[in-house]
């Protein structure tokens, strides 16, 4: 704990430093950030070690702003040398750089004056060989469960802590510690001549908080084994549940579609919605960055603006955008203390849980792996390949593969019908299954 | 002129002060008695970037990564540690925590001495410093004017200008050491257009491993800017994409993508030797149709994929994957190789000093045909015509694999008739090659922007293909 508290003064010094020097070559303002990890990650296979990788990350970021233009550098290396010559090469750039009135730092008065203690930081000294010895374990649990498990990719334990500090010319400067830990498992069945693979994982900042190896194995088997015999179906129109895993992804496709780069950009499909209905009136959609042991847990955003708890959505309209300083200039609004991203979002979950939500569906599509990058958040169309079971009397009838589902992000948002009460909570994302209004899926 | 292997020795060791002797006591601290192979990995990296939007160029960025990457190879297990300061007592640190693999003692002696020297597939240039900053700026804003006097429609032009300077040096237990200079550029333009209250998106780009004259040479850098303006108006007048299994013809160049989900990955040598790939075992059986030769070729001058050396030492090859529609080999690098009884491909590659190694693609394209393309559109009576595509990614272990289409046609009766929207193919990489009816005699490469990511690492590549003309595609559209 002394050393991480030393470390990370030494890191605020650093900062300091950069910004001493940025000043020293004629810049009207700056801001940097650092951000040093270590870790360990170890993958098991067919019940022996395969790989022991020890990580060590840092990396230091600098911006510098001459009036309105800006540059910026960063670095691996620590050395004085190697960091003035970073600080050197940004004001270099920023020689070049067009004056953009809405370029600088976020203003003043946002600075988070209090950095809370978000309980991030539980590091775990895990031996190396007990370390291996979880992933065994986990594998082990995975393999036994059943014949047909006939091949492993393995079972990986990775623990990682480390430390984040930003600070810029306005006097701001502030730095925490955080930990994260996880653990997977991937095997591989056979059924006939065709092979499928599944896996599953655990993760948490706490190592208390991780599932128990076996129970990981077990899931990661279970989850194999359940689609062995997949095929495919004939091209139709059905209603989809996109089980809670991938139901994160459509949430991912709101964050892009209402972040000011692509809004200012006029490049969303949900350009002009604040104040509009975007979802049916059940959804709410709230972001919580101060989360105790959240995932994505963080008191100030990469401007140092202090984070607060917000509602995105509100009896299914739109709250607010997510705008870090400079998109909030380029709209004449102000920043949401989103510049780096969203931090926790939660949707709120409905009375079913997974079985119920089948149930309501009744025939369709259950959908629990999607493949391929095919969403288009200029105008919100979307397909994509997908995999999963299909549904009959709310029961599960076979898997399915080797199909694709296509609709549009914004009928597939006002026309969800239920989202369910099974909690995804290993992400920056949490969210239960959604079931959705018919989509086409293509197949034989 | 000066190699690149003394170029690399000069950055990447003399700043150090380490001597071959010092690497050589590395080395023997890292060796033991069941220890197999060890290498050391030194980089030094610099990136710099420039971004162009709104008409001005308001972001540029520069970005150094240096460091050495320790491994220890014991049977199938690796030990691994990397440092970011390149400093004698760190690598000693470094190689005791990788050969922790291995138990037991005993050392062996090494002596580093230089590589036999090999053929070059791009100058040990510095791309950075290819054009000067006024000229990079100059060069962004040509592409901001051409994309804009294409038409009125177009609102947004976003360009990107990026250029990489890597110098490795790979030092291995067998005492080679071998350097390489890799530079690299590549240029992106992405372009909205909007029209009456709809909005639509296109993108064009390239780039290899040269300097940044490359953009001026024959006005690339403008045609990327007409073909992304060309790509966002035609998608401005799509329409819905069907839905369904149909025939599918895909236009020569970038839709080579097919073959690296399809095939490329299910051919690494990884997951061959561990029996988790849907080709494991099928070395000698027909995977494609006759007529159908993959090849996956790291010595194409100046390729973004090309590779002099690949990252474990190992001279770029070019391997032939699928001859005539048969099997014929995977890529390795030395690992797999050495457990597979057989010899690294030069495939062997890394993200950088701090990710290990793994068999990956470089430049993966098929051998052209004898149809003429227009004869194989003609041959379609109701099918898809997709020639530019975004990304893909493959299941390897059930083959399924899926690529988007970012600019598709209908074809009617043998006609290219009107554009629709973009779409997401899927298909089974086994099979899906066997369906391949006609070969077209247009084998184009692709313009030089593609980056392959497995296991998180991220690498360049490259793709390529002539025009085929697939029976049997799922095309995952909502016109149904």
């Amino acid at each position: 704990m002394n050393d991480t508290i030393e470390r990370q003064e030494y890191l605020q010094q650093l900062v300091h430093d950069l910004l001493g020097e940025a000043k020293k070559l004629g810049a009207s303002a700056a801001e940097a950030g650092v951000s040093s990890d270590s870790g360990l990650s170890v993958t098991a296979r067919l019940g022996e070690v395969e790989t022991i990788e020890h990580t060590r990350d840092q990396g230091i970021g600098i911006t510098v702003y001459f009036g309105h233009r800006k540059g910026t550098a960063s670095t691996s290396d620590f050395s004085p040398e190697a960091l003035r010559d970073t600080v050197r090469a940004a004001c270099n750039i920023a020689k070049f750089t067009t004056d953009d009135p809405c370029s600088g730092l976020a203003d003043p008065e946002l600075m988070a004056t209090e950095i809370p203690d978000l309980d991030l930081f539980h590091p775990w000294d895990i031996e190396v060989d007990e370390a291996v010895a979880l992933c065994v374990e986990c594998e082990h649990s995975a393999r036994e469960l059943d014949p047909r498990i006939t091949n492993s990719e393995g079972a990986s334990l990775n623990t990682q802590r480390g430390l984040q500090v930003y600070g810029n010319s306005h006097g701001f400067i502030g730095g925490y510690p955080s930990s994260h830990h996880s653990l997977s498992c991937a095997v591989v069945g056979q059924q006939g001549g065709s092979m499928q693979r599944d896996y599953w994982y655990t993760s948490a900042r706490t190592p208390g908080e991780l599932e128990a190896p076996a129970a990981v194995g077990r899931r990661a088997g279970e989850r194999t084994l359940a689609r062995l015999g997949a095929r495919r179906i004939g091209t139709r129109v059905a209603p989809v549940i996109f089980q809670a895993e991938v139901a994160v992804s459509l949430l991912r496709s709101l964050v892009g579609a209402i972040s000011g780069s692509a809004l200012y950009r006029h490049s969303s499909f949900l350009l002009d919605q604040l104040g509009q209905p975007v979802f049916p009136e059940f959804v709410r959609i709230q972001e919580n960055p101060r989360l105790p042991r959240g995932q994505a847990s963080a008191p100030f955003d990469n401007e140092g603006v202090a984070t607060y708890a917000k509602d995105l959505v509100t009896g299914g309209i739109l709250q607010s955008y997510l705008l870090g300083s400079y998109s909030a200039r380029k709209l004449g609004m102000q920043t949401t203390a989103n510049a780096g991203g969203v931090r926790n979002l939660i949707i709120e979950s409905g009375n079913l849980d997974l079985s119920g939500l089948l149930d309501a569906m009744g025939e369709g599509l259950l959908v629990t792996e999607m493949m391929g990058s095919g969403t288009n958040l200029v105008t919100g169309d979307y397909s994509r390949g997908a995999a999963g079971f299909w549904i009959k009397g709310g029961e599960i009838q076979h898997p399915v593969e080797e199909i694709t589902i296509a609709g549009n992000l914004k009928a597939m948002f006002t026309g969800l019908q239920s989202v369910g009460r099974d909690e995804e909570r290993r992400g920056s994302i949490r969210t239960g299954s959604w079931l959705m209004a018919p989509m086409t899926i293509a197949g034989e | 002129m000066t190699s690149p292997c003394e170029i690399a020795r000069a950055t990447l060791l003399t700043p150090a002060n380490l001597q071959e002797s010092d690497l050589n006591r590395v080395m023997d601290h890292l060796l033991s008695t069941q220890v197999d192979a060890a290498d050391l990995y030194f980089q030094s990296s610099r990136l710099e970037s420039w971004v162009l939007e709104d008409s001005i160029v308001k972001e540029g960025s520069y970005n150094i990564e240096q460091g050495v990457g320790v491994r220890a190879i014991s049977g199938e297990k690796t030990g691994f540690a990397y440092s970011d300061e390149i400093e004698l007592n760190r690598l000693l640190e470094a190689g005791r925590t990788a050969r922790a693999i291995a138990v037991g003692g005993g050392n062996s002696r090494i002596k580093v001495s230089g590589g036999a020297s090999v053929p070059a597939y791009y100058p040990s240039m510095n791309p950075l410093q290819s054009l000067n900053e006024v000229e990079k700026i100059e060069l962004l804003r040509s592409i901001d004017a051409e994309a804009r006097s294409q038409d009125p429609r177009v609102t947004q032009v976003i360009a990107s200008l990026v250029a990489v300077h890597d110098i490795i040096l790979v030092v291995g237990s067998d005492g080679s050491m071998h350097g390489d200079v890799r530079p690299l550029v590549r240029c992106n333009v992405h372009v909205i257009v909007e029209q009456n209250g709809k909005r639509e998106q296109g993108s064009s780009g390239g780039g290899g491993r040269s300097g940044l004259q490359f953009f001026l040479d024959h006005q690339r850098a403008l045609a990327y800017a007409r073909t992304a303006t060309r790509q966002a108006l035609v998608n401005l007048e799509a329409r819905d994409a069907p839905a369904g299994t149909m025939p599918v013809v895909l236009g020569p160049g970038w839709p080579g993508v097919l073959l690296h989900e399809a095939i490329g990955h299910g051919l690494e040598g990884d997951f061959n030797r561990k029996g988790t790939s849907a080709f494991s075992g099928r070395l000698g059986e027909r995977v494609a149709a006759k007529g159908c030769t993959v090849v996956d070729d790291g010595t194409l001058p100046n390729r973004r994929g090309s590779l002099t050396l690949d990252d474990e030492g190992v001279p770029g090859q070019r391997t032939v994957l699928i001859e005539n529609g048969i099997l014929k080999g995977y890529m390795q690098d030395r690992l797999n190789a050495r457990l597979m009884g057989t010899q690294s491909t030069g495939n062997g590659r890394r993200e950088s000093y701090a990710h290990l190694p793994m068999p990956r693609m470089t430049n993966t394209y098929m051998l052209p045909g004898d149809h003429e393309p227009e004869a194989i559109i003609a041959s379609v009576a109701k099918g898809l015509y997709a020639v530019n595509f975004g990304g893909g990614q493959v299941d390897i272990t059930s083959g399924k694999f899926v690529f988007s289409a970012s600019e598709a046609y209908l074809i009617e009766n043998g006609k290219v008739t009107h554009p629709v929207k973009g779409a997401t193919l899927i298909g089974n990489g086994p099979d899906v090659l066997t369906k391949v009816s006609m070969v077209g005699n247009d084998l184009q490469l692709d313009e030089g922007v593609g980056t392959c990511g497995k296991e998180g690492q991220s690498v360049p590549v490259g793709v390529g293909q002539p025009t085929l003309r697939v029976d049997e595609l799922t095309v995952g559209g909502t016109n149904y």
